[in-house]
């Protein structure tokens, strides 16, 4: 038995037919997980291209010079055009609307798994291997469910991003909430706050910062996921960089990474001097 | 009635504090709990009383548990048994929103390391307690700005607490705690995190304070000086119990076991203990402008009496002046001899008065250089007896010799 020369757990048998089994019997709950999803990212990406593009340009220079300065700003112009004189401007509006609705909903569950991790050792310690797993396991490994559970697209490739992408804002939000030093908490309660009250009024204001590193986190984690998102037929900057690998076309991949790196960088900025701005 | 009544108090730090409790009862050291169960006795039996506007301090070193017992009194600390009333209720009773009313309008409490919010500006954090009872916003700024000004931080409004130094940091924590114009103010180890000459500026300030308004302070200490300096009365915790409540003079002059008396040595009796602590009434007296206190009369009574001095005093008791047999004799001997003459003609010019709140290190040059016993009078004048050069020695020698066994 110990020569191990031919397998003797079947593991990968048991899992194709629990997930065989998860589709066939449990489709309405995962169909339910997929409708807000595809209708935030519907909303937003028909919104993003119907907007012009100058006007995008300028809000989101308006957005860099208020958050940053005047620096970034005149970056975010010269990124932005270039990229759409490169030909991907709808792709990168398809990629932000991806990026930015993964994004919402790794906020909408991320802030308050953290903020409850941050308050209650056994939930965080329960919680902790689950989020290794989301960071660590392949992205290739989750594809194929993925695909089978939600079939292929955007949206599928939305989901798979909010899988990757949720555990920074989890744990940084933990941290934050563990950060805020106890004597402001108990100086709080002996002023008589109720436990909401100190959530709003002193742990959640205080964590800030560590929070918006935490979704800046998520943001760029987000946006490393566009290629493999592709993968599964998803649109935007992925796309070009997909096409070009498997055609071997290096001038297309290249200027679509280049388009995404130029997207992190302006949005890595924005975000960090948000965070730098609550501390 | 007391404002704060502690009775048979316990907090029991681990996972059981049941069995915990019971092994104290079966007369198990704290000691021996923590090897045997690895549960740590906080507070153990602490009983005693606050009174109404009185500065309590709570005085123990590190370890003594002053920092949990004051935390139990507004439960930020949950005892385990025992009884905390405040004001005729039964803090331990009370349920959640009870509490946090009873937090809200009764207390309010000053922190060791200020605790003051980094987020907020110095006047919304001194409306910190205000905003939490959902006062409206005018008036909690008002009301603010009121705190600020008692504690002499007008202007300051709207620095972040980052930009202010150690003192007026803990200002702006003493006008958080004023503001909500609580009945009892919890105060743990308030002033410790100061610099001495600070932390002087700022015990004085809470004096002023308490001048001006009668609250009830729970203070907590570390320091014997500031005990003796603030303190009303004086509760000495040691490993989680109470040993001895009283005044300062009180527990200098009997202390109840070796801890406290290890306590207050190195301590400079003649700083504590005051003048009425240790006035005598054993001297002669005579009533000015009458019989009894004509010149003639008090000699004989002082030859009588073999009794060098007598004390003059008016039909209200009020002091005026000192005669000596010697003084009374030069008067009456001086010519003429027929004229009727007054006693305040042989009074003693030097003989001065001292106040009974005054402590012995400030009487000693007095009693120092004067044969007579030095007069003690209240704030009304009225004569409260003398203290010679032996009571006060002999007063010395007591507190030395209790500081020294």
């Amino acid at each position: 038995m110990f020569d191990f020369e031919e397998k003797l757990i079947p593991l990968d048998d048991w899992i194709s037919s629990f997930i065989d089994w998860l589709v066939e019997g449990y489709r309405w709950f995962f169909q339910g997980i997929k409708w807000p999803v595809e209708v935030t990212l519907s909303w937003l990406e028909n919104g993003l291209l119907a907007i012009p593009p100058l006007l995008i340009i300028a809000v989101m220079a308006f957005i860099a010079w208020r958050t940053s300065g005047i620096r970034l700003s005149i970056f975010t112009v010269a990124a932005l055009v270039f990229i759409g004189l490169l030909g991907f401007w709808e792709d990168t509006m398809i990629t932000l609307a991806m990026v930015f609705s993964s994004v919402v909903f790794c906020t909408i569950v991320g802030i308050p798994l953290g903020i409850y991790s941050g308050k209650n050792d056994k939930f965080e310690s329960f919680m902790r291997p689950i989020l290794d797993g989301m960071q660590t396991t392949p992205a290739f490994v989750y594809l194929v469910p993925i695909v089978m559970l939600f079939s292929i697209g955007n949206v599928a490739g939305v989901l798979a991003t909010i899988v990757f992408a949720l555990p920074p804002i989890v744990r940084l939000t933990a941290l934050g909430i563990r950060q805020v030093h106890p004597e402001l908490v108990e100086a709080a309660l002996a002023f008589g706050a109720t436990s909401n009250q100190v959530l709003f009024k002193v742990q959640i204001p205080l964590a800030l910062p560590t929070i918006m590193a935490g979704l800046n986190q998520t943001i760029m984690m987000a946006l490393s996921m566009v290629v493999i998102a592709a993968l599964i037929g998803a649109g935007g900057l992925g796309a070009p960089v997909v096409l070009g690998l498997n055609t071997l076309d290096i001038g297309l991949a290249t200027i679509g990474g280049l388009s995404i790196v130029l997207i992190a960088i302006v949005l890595d900025r924005i975000t960090q001097s948000l965070g730098s701005k609550s501390n | 009635m007391p404002e704060i009544s502690v009775k048979n108090l316990y907090k029991i730090f681990g996972d059981s504090p049941e069995r915990a409790l019971k092994l104290l009862e079966k007369g198990q050291s704290k000691e021996d709990i923590y090897e045997t169960t690895g549960m740590t006795v906080g507070v153990q039996d602490a009983s005693f009383e606050v009174e109404k506007g009185e500065i309590f301090v709570v005085m123990g070193l590190s370890g003594s548990g002053k920092s949990t017992l004051v935390r139990t009194l507004n439960r930020l600390i949950e005892p385990t048994a025992g009884e905390v009333i405040i004001d005729g209720q039964d803090i331990l009773k009370m349920g959640k929103t009870e509490l946090v009313k009873f937090r809200r309008s009764k207390t309010s409490m000053v922190f060791q390391s200020f605790a003051l919010m980094p987020h907020l500006s110095v006047l919304q954090n001194v409306a910190f307690g205000l905003e939490l009872d959902g006062i409206e916003k005018a008036v909690r700024t008002e009301r603010a700005i009121d705190a600020l000004k008692q504690v002499g931080l007008d202007g300051w409004e709207n620095a972040l607490p980052s930009e202010l130094s150690g003192g007026m940091q803990q200002r702006v924590g003493l006008a958080r705690g004023l503001a909500v114009d609580p009945d009892i103010l919890l105060m743990d180890e308030a002033f410790s995190a100061l610099d001495p000459l600070i932390r002087t500026e700022m015990q004085d300030e809470l004096l002023k304070l308490q001048d001006r308004q009668e609250r009830t302070i729970v203070f907590i200490s570390h320091d014997l000086d500031e005990a003796l300096r603030i303190g009303d009365r004086i509760a000495i915790m040691e490993g989680g119990r109470v040993v001895q409540v009283g005044s300062p003079e009180e527990i200098l002059q009997n202390p109840a076991d070796d801890y406290v008396r290890a306590f207050f040595r190195g301590v400079d009796p003649t700083g504590v203990i005051s003048a009425g602590d240790i006035v005598r009434h054993n001297q002669p007296t005579v009533i000015w402008h009458t019989p009894q206190g004509s010149p003639r009369a008090t000699l004989e009574l002082l030859n009588n009496r073999d009794r060098e001095y007598a004390y003059v005093l008016d039909s209200e008791h009020r002091f005026f002046g000192v005669v000596s047999t010697d003084s009374l004799r030069t008067l009456l001997e001086s010519p003429p001899h027929d004229a009727k003459k007054k006693i305040e003609d042989a009074f003693i010019k030097e003989a001065l008065v001292v106040k009974e709140t005054e402590v012995l290190q400030d009487i000693l040059p007095q009693v120092a250089s004067h044969k007579w016993p030095i007069p003690v009078i209240d704030e009304n004048s009225v004569f409260k007896g003398v203290v010679s050069k032996n009571r006060f020695l002999k007063t010395l020698y007591r507190s030395d010799n209790n500081s020294n066994m």
